[in-house]
């Protein structure tokens, strides 16, 4: 096992160099001035070459590369261009937030896509399957953003039960004043890995019934409520897998989400870093970002060989 | 008369103070909030200059600073004009018009009780010029030197006077000095003495610091303060402007870029304002019985033409004959659901600026097919034109159906055009790369709105030969000796009417040339609850909260 996870951490080293390289070249890039968020386009040319100077934004990309991702390594990935504060503390504010929402909506979702895709599977071709298919469907095929805005106009104005924005007052408290602004949000997010969880279950618990040692199992006089814990077992694997990435996308905040919400989270932080051709803290989050995509796939793996000897051995 | 014996004068004396503390616990319960959704997507910078355009000086500069001069934003029918802040008079040295001097308002107090005085706008005129200072901050020169593109330094001539010097003589000064919002130097001085580390190090952690407890002279105190999330401002009741004391006790400001998640927050009653709601849904908005104020804006969508050799839009004829068939008001009332005011320069009837315009721009496509004859085109030799623009951005208002709208209305006047939609970033960086540049992609015009508080924004940078890129925004390389005469005589005409009559006659000159497509401009739509009263909003970016009341 030790050697199995020492091998896995190696390849995060060229994986995670990767990531940071590819996203400070797409940042750099792509159109649009580096200074335009504090330098209005009337300003002077000599105006623009002085802070393009005390910016560092004058020397070859990998000098710049280099100089990000050795500060980086030390923990400092600079300071915001439009608002001057650091950004790991920008990232960190809003990736708290982010874990907030998607932990949530993961438990939601994971937790429905489940249930349906266990019902669903295990009662194939009922009405109970026919059911839970066509709510995964739902699920997958349903834009969130738009989904957003319809629970927002019948919970929030229409009803007037649950604010349409924001993360509410101050400092995060388990209470209502909070948790109330975490309704929303979390269950538009949970709907897509809730549909995307129904249809993996519900596939894999089809396969293993047909498989020879359930009959074997059930032959050998084990009960159903027995038989049905070894299906999930053996779904666990697959299972746990795509829990993991869905996570990670979760993770990741979703910008459109965050923003119909106005939840300040790394999707929203990364869509006003966009507008603003903020640089430093698009590199920053995108990277924090990525190295957690990399790290819980890194986790995910671990698990997996936990559960399941094979995969280790492979 | 029957005198009350000792106890029933006790019990009435008890009822009455119990009452008088009950209304006063209730006074002090109802206390008064203003909350605001900003279609920023973070709280613009807290430290006096602040970041995202005009919203950000609406919200956090005029907020809790205040400049040497400042708008007049008392009326919603006239223009709004310069008038003293915190400097009481001005004057220009006659012998040297480099030289100004600037007398300070007596008796103003930073809100941490430090006083403002000369040595505070020396200070404040150094954290964005002066690169030797301690508390130099770049991350403040770009918002705020280019907006007073030609102030030097200044100096202290005693405790209540003194001389700011400009590059050249410039009689802009006290219009771009709006733009410079005074920071107290007493309380980044705590900050910085506070910090630990080099005096590099020190100096950008107390602005840090600064940003997050700030502290200038405004109508409004900063209370609290959260990242991307909300600013909350209280009165100041100590306020030197015994007139624009806040009616309401707080504001609260939060970022909310989304258009249809602010018109949300609105209707379910989670804020009582917002800027620039979903234009599809002001109808329901105000079915609702939710109020839109609205005025026309010092912002103007053009299309701003090419002027390099072989451009279709060198012929008169043709830019008049553009201006002519376009048909602005039904743009207004169909297309845009009233949320437009129709341009005719770059300034309207009533505004200093304005001139003697000659050329009427109206909707007349028959005078507009003449012009179109007059230069030998017709039905069957139609003229070919690009025009560059964006789907989406800053101040663009609905781009892509507006050009969609001008590129019908003027095939029916000879046109064909042909429509360049750029990402928003790539169009606004061409906006100073100029019409000769690849990325222009050989189009005749491009379509960036922008603002015109300033004449130097409103008019100079496009029309001045010098301004050509990469220098400003001449995009179009117009070189017109007598737009130049012009906007050097308006430069140096000190006295404050004469300076705005030589600016007039510039934009005169340059509507009667048809310098630009002039199609709209924006009028600042916001909705706010029926409960917020005495909303007066002027002829500007910018809005006096001051005045606002929360009737209960």
């Amino acid at each position: 096992m030790l050697v199995y996870l020492a091998k896995r951490l190696a390849y995060t080293v060229p994986i995670v160099f990767s990531v940071a390289l590819v996203c400070f070249m797409l940042v750099h890039l792509s159109p649009g001035d580096p200074l335009i968020s504090i330098l209005p386009a009337d300003a002077s040319v000599e105006l623009e070459q002085r802070l393009r100077i005390q910016y560092g934004f004058d020397r070859p990309l990998p000098v710049q590369f280099w100089i990000w991702i050795s500060n980086a390594l030390s923990g400092d990935l600079g300071a915001s261009i439009a608002n001057g504060r650091p950004v790991l503390s920008e990232v960190l504010q809003a990736v708290r937030n982010t874990l907030l929402l998607a932990c949530t909506a993961a438990v939601l979702g994971f937790a429905l896509g489940m249930f349906f895709g266990l019902v669903a599977g295990y009662f194939r071709d009922s009405w109970i399957d026919k059911l839970a298919t066509s709510i995964a469907i739902a699920g997958v095929s349903v834009p969130h953003y738009w989904l957003g805005m319809v629970l927002v106009i019948i919970f929030s104005v229409q009803l007037n039960w649950l604010p349409a924005v924001g993360a509410g007052p101050g400092n995060w408290s388990w209470t209502w004043t909070h948790l109330q602004y975490l309704v929303l949000p979390a269950v538009t997010m949970a709907v897509i890995p809730m549909g995307i969880i129904t249809r993996t279950v519900r596939a894999l618990v089809g396969d293993i019934l047909s498989n020879d040692f359930v009959d074997a199992l059930r032959a050998k006089g084990l009960g159903e409520g027995r038989v049905f814990l070894h299906v999930i077992k053996n779904a666990a694997p697959t299972a746990i897998a795509v829990m993991g990435l869905q996570l990670g996308y979760l993770l990741g905040g979703s910008i459109l989400i965050e923003t119909v919400f106005s939840w300040p989270g790394t999707g929203f932080l990364l869509n006003t870093a966009i507008f603003q051709r903020d640089l430093p803290l698009l590199q920053g989050t995108i990277l924090v970002l990525a190295l957690f995509f990399v790290f819980l796939n890194l986790f995910v793996d671990m698990l997996q060989a936990m559960i399941d000897p094979r995969i280790k051995r492979g | 008369m029957h005198s009350l014996n000792t106890k029933t004068r006790a019990l009435l004396g008890g009822c009455c103070l119990a009452m008088a503390l009950a209304l006063q616990t209730g006074v002090a319960s109802a206390e008064s909030v203003l909350r605001i959704g900003m279609t920023a997507g973070d709280i613009p910078r807290t430290l006096g200059q602040p970041d995202q355009g005009f919203e950000g000086n609406r919200f956090t500069g005029l907020t809790m600073y205040d400049a040497l001069t400042q708008w007049d934003l008392s009326s919603a029918e006239d223009a709004s004009v310069v008038i003293p802040g915190l400097a009481t008079e001005w004057s220009v040295n006659e012998d040297d018009q480099t030289k100004w001097t600037f007398v300070l308002r007596e008796g103003v107090t930073f809100h941490d009780g430090s006083p403002f005085d000369a040595d505070a706008v020396v200070w404040n005129v150094q954290k964005v010029l002066d690169e030797d200072a301690l508390h130099y901050d770049a991350s403040q020169v770009g918002v705020t030197a280019s907006r007073m593109p030609t102030l030097r330094s200044a100096t202290k001539i005693d405790e209540y006077t003194v001389e700011l010097t400009t590059s050249e003589p410039d009689s802009f000064l006290p219009i771009n000095l709006t733009n410079l919002f005074m920071a107290s130097p007493a309380k980044w001085q705590e900050f910085f003495d506070g910090a630990s580390g080099d005096d590099t190090a020190k100096a950008a952690a107390a602005w840090d610091a600064f940003a997050r407890d700030a502290s200038g002279t405004g109508p409004w105190i900063m209370e609290s303060f959260a990242p991307r999330e909300r600013l909350e401002l209280v009165k100041n009741d100590d306020y030197w402007d015994a007139g624009r004391v806040p009616n309401v006790d707080r504001l609260v400001l939060y970022p909310m870029p989304e258009a249809n998640a602010r018109t949300a927050a609105l209707l379910s009653g989670q804020v009582d304002w917002i800027e620039a709601p979903a234009p599809d849904a002001i109808a329901q908005i105000e079915s609702r019985g939710f109020v839109i104020h609205k005025n026309e804006a010092p912002h103007v969508w053009p299309w701003q033409f090419s002027r390099i050799e072989g451009s279709p839009w060198n012929d008169v004829n043709v830019r008049q004959a553009a201006n002519l068939c376009i048909d602005r008001e039904g743009m207004r009332d169909g297309l845009l659901a009233g949320l437009m005011a129709p341009a005719t320069g770059a300034v309207e009837e009533g505004h200093p600026w304005r001139g003697d315009v000659t050329f009427n721009i109206t909707f007349d496509p028959d005078e507009g097919r003449r012009l179109m004859e007059e230069s030998g085109f017709s039905a069957e030799n139609r003229l070919s034109v690009k025009a560059l623009t964006s789907a989406s951005g800053s101040g663009q208002m609905q781009p892509l159906p507006m050009n969609e709208y001008i590129q019908q209305a003027l095939g029916e006047c000879y046109f064909d055009v042909e429509l360049e939609v750029l990402e928003w970033n790539t169009l606004f960086t061409n906006w100073r790369q100029g019409a000769k540049d690849p990325a222009s992609l050989g189009a005749h015009s491009t379509n960036v709105t922008f603002a015109t508080m300033d004449p130097f924004f409103a008019l100079v940078r496009f029309l001045q030969s010098g301004m050509a890129a990469p220098v400003s925004n001449n995009w179009g390389y117009i070189n017109e000796p007598l737009y130049d005469e012009l906007v050097e005589k308006a430069r140096r005409t000190f006295e404050p009417e004469a300076r705005d009559a030589a600016l007039a006659e510039l934009h005169a000159a340059s509507v009667n040339d048809a310098a630009f497509l002039y199609v709209a401009h924006d009028v600042s739509p916001r909705a706010m609850s029926p409960n917020v009263q005495n909303v007066i909003q002027p002829k500007s970016w910018f809005i006096d909260f001051s005045p606002i009341s929360i009737e209960e």
